[in-house]
């Protein structure tokens, strides 16, 4: 693997940071199984290119897009909390919704940024090479991000969410509004997709309506192997897993996919992915069983 | 003090299953009152616990606790009036998260709940002091998880989480019944022991005629969805086990049966 390519494999892996970090705080904190994630990621990708090509600025893009994430994941939220849709079909209805108004949105397939300013424009041309500078600028956004939500799930108001995933009943009996945190929640966690989606669109230069497709898979994947490799005790360390897992599924990838000895080629990424996180799931298990016979 | 005034609750209403789980029960509780609630399967008991706690709306009736009527408030919303400790020790607290997380959840019971640090260095060092006084070692494994714990270890700290934060009840839903007897003894003891110190308000449900006896000053028996017997004062300090057998078996117009043996411990 070249040096430029492990660099992109680490730029992308940071993107995904954001999603994993999403895929976490529903997934892990909030129990709740929340496929939207594959709409928001190109909604908040489509948002930003759109905004930026009608000259607004890239960070107030960014943000603008966070908010269309977390509305889409009111009205999965909704779907489920107000109208009592399993939560996985509520989020396979908003994901399926999303596509359309994706389209809708960029007005075509895909929107292209080319020859405009982005968030990481200031950041070239000061020494560093761009394929180094485009991974170091999204390090210190999703350290900021990983600050953010670490400080909320240790305060009282996000002990209220872990509680909510954690046993319902018991955070009832303990004055928590159990529908209040699931609106929340979701909607904080496809804000963070959405910003994952607004910085692809920003350092790969285009929004493409299909860049959705497996993104739920793609972030359980890094929550999965960070889990694996740092543990899930502290609420701290499984952050860094989700940031540090996403990365090394990518080099992962990157790996599988330009080894000549394995045979494969680009676009065997899906099917490698999900032999990856299959794996994954069903390491922990295996490994119980061994040791109990 | 606690005042239902003639509670109705129907269960599938409308259906063929309907049940009538409570037939208008009307209860005044004192404050600083301990009360206990017998009665057989189905009498009533967990659908009485349940209407104090929200998680039953009755179809009539009102509910007052303290100074408020909250008759139509959900669970949460009446929460810091109401503390409860479940006879699954499962249920009332989080085993995914470490000991002084559930008393930091437990702390701010009924009130809001902002950014603050949950685990803060002074809430860790009172948390601490409060399992200290079970005397069971477990301040020193404050940051396991609970599921580590037993279920009787997890009872005692469910009732230290009850009394963390102020109440106008305590709700005790069989909270032994799923305990080994050594442990069920301890958090009995334990139990007085809170509530007499703080002057809790409390109502126990519990399936043992002897605890219904031993503990609190006050027992009522349910059937049927109403209260067949009242007991307090001296009235209730003559009563032995096979006096409440012997009601028991009369109102339920049948002779004893494994079932009355088995509560009759």
């Amino acid at each position: 693997m070249s040096q430029i390519a492990l660099w992109g494999a680490v730029e992308l892996g940071l993107v995904y940071a954001f999603v994993a970090l999403g895929v976490y705080l529903a997934f892990r904190v909030l129990d709740f199984p929340d496929l939207t994630v594959d709409g928001t990621f190109p909604l908040g990708a489509a948002v930003t290119a759109v905004l930026i090509m009608a000259g607004v600025n890239p960070w107030f893009a960014a943000a603008v897009s966070m908010l269309a994430g977390a509305l889409a994941g009111l009205v999965t939220a909704a779907l489920n909390v107000r109208f009592k849709i399993l939560n996985l079909l509520a989020s396979i209805l908003t994901m399926i919704a999303l596509f359309s108004v994706n389209l809708r949105v960029m007005g075509r397939p895909n929107v292209a940024l080319l020859s405009v300013d982005t968030m990481l424009t200031p950041f070239y041309g000061n020494g560093l090479r761009d394929f180094m500078v485009r991974p170091l600028f999204l390090l210190v956004l999703a350290i900021v991000a990983l600050i953010v939500v670490w400080r909320y799930l240790e305060s009282d108001a996000g002990l209220a969410m872990r509680a909510t995933g954690a046993n319902a009943r018991m955070a009832r009996a303990q004055g928590i509004n159990t529908d209040r945190q699931i609106y929340l929640g979701i909607a904080l966690s496809n804000a963070l997709v959405a910003l994952g989606g607004a910085l692809f669109a920003q350092t790969n230069g285009f929004a493409d309506v299909t860049s959705g497709v497996g993104t739920i898979v793609v972030g359980l994947a890094a929550v999965i192997i960070g889990e694996t490799l740092f543990g899930t005790r502290r609420i701290l360390i499984a952050l860094i897993g989700c940031v540090v897992g996403s990365i090394v599924y990518r080099i992962a990838i990157q790996l599988a996919l330009s080894s000549d000895s394995l045979g494969l080629q680009a676009s065997d990424l899906n099917l490698v992915t999900a032999v990856l996180v299959t794996f994954a799931l069903v390491l922990p298990r295996l490994k119980r069983g061994v040791l109990s016979s | 003090m606690i005042v239902l005034d003639n509670i109705h609750v129907v269960f599938g209403r409308g259906t063929p299953l309907e049940k009538k789980a409570l037939a208008g029960v009307s209860l005044t509780i004192k404050e600083g009152a301990f009360t206990t609630v017998i009665g057989s399967n189905g009498a009533g008991k967990s659908t009485l616990l349940g209407v104090l706690a929200g998680d039953v709306i009755p179809v009539e009736g009102s509910v007052r606790i303290g100074e408020a009527d909250v008759t139509k408030l959900p669970t949460a919303a009446r929460a810091g009036r109401v503390a409860r400790v479940f006879q699954d020790p499962l249920a009332g607290s989080c085993g995914a998260l470490s000991i002084e997380e559930n008393l930091a959840l437990a702390y701010k019971r009924g009130q809001r709940r902002g950014l603050k640090l949950a685990l803060g260095h002074h809430r860790r060092k009172l948390f601490r002091e409060h399992i200290a006084e079970l005397d069971l070692g477990l301040e020193n494994r404050m940051t396991d998880r609970m599921a580590m714990l037993s279920g009787g270890q997890r009872q005692a700290v469910s009732l230290v989480m009850a009394m963390m934060a102020g109440c106008d009840v305590l709700l005790l839903d069989e909270h032994t019944a799923a305990l080994d007897p050594g442990m069920a003894e301890f958090v009995m003891k334990l139990t007085e022991k809170i509530v007499g110190a703080n002057k809790l308000t409390t109502l126990m449900v519990t399936h043992s005629m002897r605890q219904a006896l031993d503990y609190g000053d006050r027992t009522i028996m349910l059937h049927g969805g109403e209260i067949v017997l009242d007991v307090e004062g001296n009235n209730r300090r003559n009563l032995d086990v096979e006096d409440l057998i012997d009601m028991f078996r009369r109102v339920r117009g049948q002779t004893l049966d494994d079932d009355e043996l088995l509560i009759a411990e």
